[in-house]
């Protein structure tokens, strides 16, 4: 049975329903990625120096990349990691001396015609080492020690990149909390954090004394109802403070540390501001584009918004607004549904591991791509603020593709693997 | 494994949310709303209109009156102009910079990014100069229109003028107009704007984001030509028009002139009149406060807005009611002293006649005799009182279209003045009967008429007992289409046969030696035609004829009122007599054409500046004797008429 098993190692079992969700995804990312860069006055040849013509290049060295790394030793990702964590914060500190600032952020190596973004390295980096920690060690992620050990971990890249800074890389790097939590990780902590998160917005929308006066109303019943356990009692008083204290806090973050920018388009979002034609120009845009698809979309090459580049930045990070214009709900609805199948089929393979390192690899693996979705449709759609990151897989670029294509194909040579051990 | 692995669960749990709360946005901005397909559709499809010409309007004989004359707008699209050299454009387009200034801020206010208007109508000369530099100047482009030329510069009032439409109007034209559009605001121009002003052309143009054209929308399949407005063929003589106008210039007044058999109007002259060519271009709105500084009140249109009494010239009336109604007949005389007295009312006549009948009583236009004929149809033993008697009088005399529009195709028009018993008997109480209103008979008091109203009684007596409603053109487009209302007779309810003896009066009125306007007979024309002399509060008497000619086939009945010209015979009369020979023959034989040129030079002007008629010529010799102008305090007690004495004709 096992000797079977490495027989055939490439062919029998990786996950080939993965891989072809995979491939769909890079093959709808490049029709649409020619439908936004399709000029109806330009002849239509094929041309390889157009972004298109290198995407296809992109996608079939992605592929290429992707099958050598299925013919390495499963070994190599476990024994390697701290290295491999270790290079990869190494370029990001090297991203900050020689990178190339491009839109404000210095995020590029480049690396004769290409450009290397070491954050979208570090994603597989962090995960690997994140990953072999939790294997290694088994850490009791209910104690402090081992969170802080395992926040560190992540914290690193995250200040790094926050240097650059490129705050859309830097968030998806929340998303290993996920996986940390699969682990063991106290469920309140993730909703303490998030909590904030959501008082931080609360705190935009709402007067002051509206949001104390409520803090202290809830707390207020909260205590009344658990009057008999005075330990909790305190707890509950103590929250309450620290969550009013949090917004004073919040609010001078806000209006001191984040950049303009950042706030005009937090502010954009929320609707505390309406300006279709400023700040929120690419959002309006956006959405206008993917609103006129309708049901069914214009067609192919049909979208006027797309071929008219009403949209800023089509080709990567605002792709969906392509789909959602040419191909309308309907084509929408496939996406989701295939990345949410992707996301849930990699769940399903993680929990089938042996390996508690393949297995937290994998929940790393599914939970960064879908922050990278989650924000990215959000924000074409207009429910979450612009935060430049691409969509996996279908974006243009070859630093994204290809960092989507590593992450995801070592997921897939561990779960080939997922016999031996490692 | 352990309960961590229902954590499971969890997470594709909130991934599934997620992705339920991301397609159920995506459901409602695709398919639950439409707003986002209108505003990509306003995002890259842009409507350009092309301007029709409007309809062309002729006079009978098919000269234009109106017609059009190419412009030239520039446009701006703000967003897209760069640095250019401003002081150049300034100085081909022929303005300063603080206008430049005002134009580009009032443009950029409108729209950044769709085309407005910056400086309009430029002629031909400038275009020519601006097209070969336009590169110069990015942003800038030009679109042509066309505007109206009059080449006669005549018929102001009756063509009106076109401008540029206000918010308002858009407003009401229920998103019809544009901004930018031009809409006929008075005369023709306004009552046939719709035939006139043509359809719109408009080409459907794809705009990429950096406001590039990328070609039409659908191939084009919904665009649509510009359609040219209609063309109107209006009823009046162009040569005629001119005449007359020449001959009100520096006066204050008014001629219409009807061709009976078809109500169509040949002469339409408000006095003091303007040139339209001025409500035309750049300085309409200059020239417009300019004209409106006359004290005459330039854009009044005295045709169907001057309220003035009939006078005399309702005396016809008096007698055809008389006839009809069976109180007189053409031989039935009654006494004149020189005045008619009925209770505390005494109306003057100018002269002592003593016995006195139908035709002779017209042809000198004596007051008694109107006064007993008004007197005989109030005390009828039909009616059961004077209240009724009159009501039934007011009634036929309503028919000849007196006291109500008579619907003419122009806006604006007013009723004139008549009213009925329950009037008087509010001002009265039940205590009045012909004696309080004897006034009416001589078709003075509380009674007023246009001028249209005064022609058109002379077209209802022409045509022997009905009329055509007057109107000013008589064909629409191609097709030449004429409504339906201008084609209908309307009878007056006066048997044909009682207007004959009436026409004697009238005939002999300028005709006869003893006749009122004698010297205004034309040479083998039986003009028929009645004298006034209207009472003015305000001033010296208005100079009023009303006729028509010739006495068999009338193809002409004109009214003429010159205001504070005095009487009837002095100035209407002649003007009224060159208008109908002019029509009826083409032209004026030498002798008269002098005293047309004599009469084009008076200045008749109420107020300062002082008129300046010298009294050389025959006519103004025998002007009236100095108490003929009554004090106003007079006019008040008495309503007295005065008719000029008979004078030898012109040697």
């Amino acid at each position: 049975m096992i000797n079977q098993q490495n027989s055939n190692r490439f062919f029998f079992n990786v996950d080939w329903i993965t891989i072809l969700i995979y491939v769909a995804l890079c093959g709808i990312g490049f029709v649409n990625i020619y439908a936004s860069i399709y000029n109806p006055e330009e002849s239509t040849v094929f041309n390889f120096t157009t972004n298109y013509g290198k995407q296809l290049i992109f996608i079939i060295t992605g592929l290429v990349l992707g099958l050598s790394i299925l013919l390495l030793d499963a070994k190599f990702f476990s024994i390697f990691s701290p290295i491999i964590y270790g290079v990869t914060m190494l370029l990001l500190i090297v991203v900050l001396v020689v990178g190339r600032n491009v839109g404000g952020n210095q995020a590029w190596i480049p690396i004769g015609s290409f450009r290397l973004q070491p954050s979208e390295l570090a994603k597989f980096g962090t995960a690997l080492l994140l990953a072999r920690y939790i294997s290694s060690f088994n850490p009791k992620l209910n104690t402090l020690k081992p969170v802080l050990i395992a926040a560190l971990i992540i914290v690193i890249p995250m200040c790094l990149i926050m240097l650059q800074p490129d705050a859309g890389s830097m968030l998806v790097f929340l998303s290993f909390m996920f996986p940390l939590y699969r682990e063991g990780l106290p469920g309140y902590l993730l909703v303490v954090f998030w909590g904030m998160v959501l008082l931080f917005i609360l705190n935009l929308f709402l007067a002051p004394w509206v949001l104390i006066s409520s803090i202290l109303a809830i707390g207020g019943l909260f205590i009344y109802f658990n009057k008999k356990k005075q330990q909790r009692m305190i707890m509950i008083g103590v929250i309450t403070f620290a969550a009013i204290g949090y917004l004073f806090i919040a609010k001078v973050i806000f209006e001191n540390v984040l950049q303009p920018h950042q706030r005009t388009r937090i502010e954009l979002i929320l609707g505390l501001k309406t300006d279709p034609k400023g700040a929120g120009y690419n959002v309006n845009q956006s959405k206008i584009a993917i609103g006129s698809g309708q049901l069914t979309g214009r067609g192919f090459l049909e979208g006027t918004q797309t071929k008219y580049g009403y949209v800023p930045e089509q080709s990567t990070d605002f792709i969906f607004s392509t789909i959602g214009e040419e191909w309308g709900f309907v084509g929408c609805f496939v996406v989701i549904a295939l990345y949410l199948f992707l996301l849930l089929r990699v769940i399903n393979l993680a929990e089938r591991q042996r390996s508690s390192f393949s297995r937290v690899y994998g929940y790393c693996v599914a939970c960064i791509i879908f922050f990278h979705v989650f924000i990215n449709i959000g924000m074409t759609i207009g429910i979450i603020p612009v935060i430049g990151i691409p969509l996996p897989f279908i974006s243009y670029g070859g630093s994204s593709l290809w960092s989507f294509t590593v992450l995801l194909f070592i997921f897939l040579k561990l779960d080939s693997n997922r016999m031996g051990f490692i | 494994m352990d309960n961590l692995f229902n954590r499971k669960y969890t997470i594709q749990g909130l991934f599934i949310v997620i992705g339920l709360i991301l397609l159920g946005t995506l459901f409602y901005i695709q398919v639950a709303t439409d707003k986002y397909f209108i505003s990509a559709e306003s995002n890259v499809l842009r409507k350009i209109y092309t301007f029709p010409a409007r309809g062309v309007i002729f006079d009978r004989n098919e000269k234009a009156l109106a017609q059009n004359e190419a412009v030239y707008d520039l446009m701006v699209i703000p967003n897209q102009v760069k640095r250019f050299d401003t002081a150049a454009l300034c100085r081909i387009i022929n303005i300063d910079m603080e206008r430049f200034n005002r134009n580009f801020n009032k443009a950029s206010a409108q729209s950044r990014y769709q085309p407005s208007i910056f400086e309009r109508q430029l002629s031909i000369q400038v275009y020519a100069t601006l097209s070969e530099q336009l590169s110069r100047f990015p942003g800038f482009f030009v679109q042509s229109r066309t505007i109206r030329h009059y080449p006669d510069s005549v018929a102001a009032h009756f063509l009106g003028y076109i401008k540029e439409v206000t918010k308002l109007d858009i407003q009401n034209s229920e998103g019809y107009y544009r901004s930018g559009d031009y809409i006929g605001k008075s005369g023709v121009e306004k009552s046939y704007e719709t035939l006139l002003r043509g359809e719109r052309g408009v080409v459907n143009m794809l705009y990429d984001a950096r406001n590039v054209p990328k070609g039409s929308y659908a191939e084009g399949r919904f665009d649509t030509a510009a359609v040219s407005g209609d063309r109107l063929i209006s009823s009046l003589d162009l040569n005629l028009q001119k005449l007359g106008e020449e001959l009100m210039h520096n006066k204050v007044g008014s001629i219409v002139a009807i061709e009976p058999a078809s109500g169509e109007i040949l002469t339409f002259v408000s006095s003091p009149s303007y040139d339209p060519n001025l409500m035309v271009g750049r300085n309409q709105g200059n020239n417009y406060m300019e004209l409106l500084k006359n004290p005459n009140r330039v854009f009044n249109i005295r045709p169907i807005q001057g309220y003035y009494s009939p006078g005399s010239s309702f005396k016809p009336l008096d007698a055809l009611l008389g006839l009809q109604e069976g109180v007189i007949d053409p031989n039935t005389t009654f006494n004149c002293p020189g005045y008619f007295k009925v209770g505390g009312h005494t109306v003057k006549c100018e002269h002592v006649d003593g016995n006195i009948a139908l035709r002779k009583g017209l042809a000198r236009s004596c007051n008694t005799y109107a006064c007993y004929v008004f007197q005989k149809l109030l005390t009828q033993r039909k009616f059961p009182n004077q209240r009724v008697a009159y009501d039934a009088w007011q009634k036929m005399v309503k028919k000849f279209g007196l006291g109500e529009k008579l619907g003419i195709d122009l806006p604006s028009e007013r009723n004139g003045r008549l009213y009925d018993a329950a009037y008087y008997s509010g001002k009265y109480s039940k205590y009045w009967n012909y004696g309080t209103v004897i006034s009416l008979a001589i078709g003075q008091g509380e009674m007023d008429a246009t001028p249209l109203q005064m022609a058109n009684i002379m077209a209802i007596i022409a045509n022997r007992g009905y009329y055509i409603k007057p109107h000013l053109v008589k064909a629409i487009g191609k097709n030449r289409v004429i409504k339906k209302e201008y084609v209908k007779r309307n009878y007056v309810d006066v048997e044909a046969r009682h207007f004959e003896s009436v026409i004697d009066g009238m005939q002999d009125a300028v005709n006869a030696p003893w006749g009122t306007a004698i010297q205004s007979r034309i040479d083998g024309i039986l003009m028929c035609g009645k004298t006034g002399t209207v009472q003015n509060p305000r001033g010296k008497n208005h100079s009023v004829f009303i006729g028509f000619a010739p006495r068999d086939n009338p193809k002409i009945a004109i009214a003429v009122i010159v205001e504070n010209a005095g009487y009837g015979s002095t100035y209407a009369a002649p003007m009224a007599s060159y208008i109908a020979e002019q029509y009826l023959r083409g032209q004026l034989p030498k002798n008269k054409l002098a005293e047309v040129e004599w009469m084009k030079k008076q200045v008749i002007l109420p107020a300062p500046p002082k008129p300046k008629v010298k009294p050389k010529a025959k006519d103004t010799d025998s002007v009236a004797p100095a108490t003929a102008a009554p004090a106003p305090a007079q006019v008040t007690t008495n309503n007295t008429t005065t008719t000029s004495t008979p004078i030898p004709p012109p040697q």
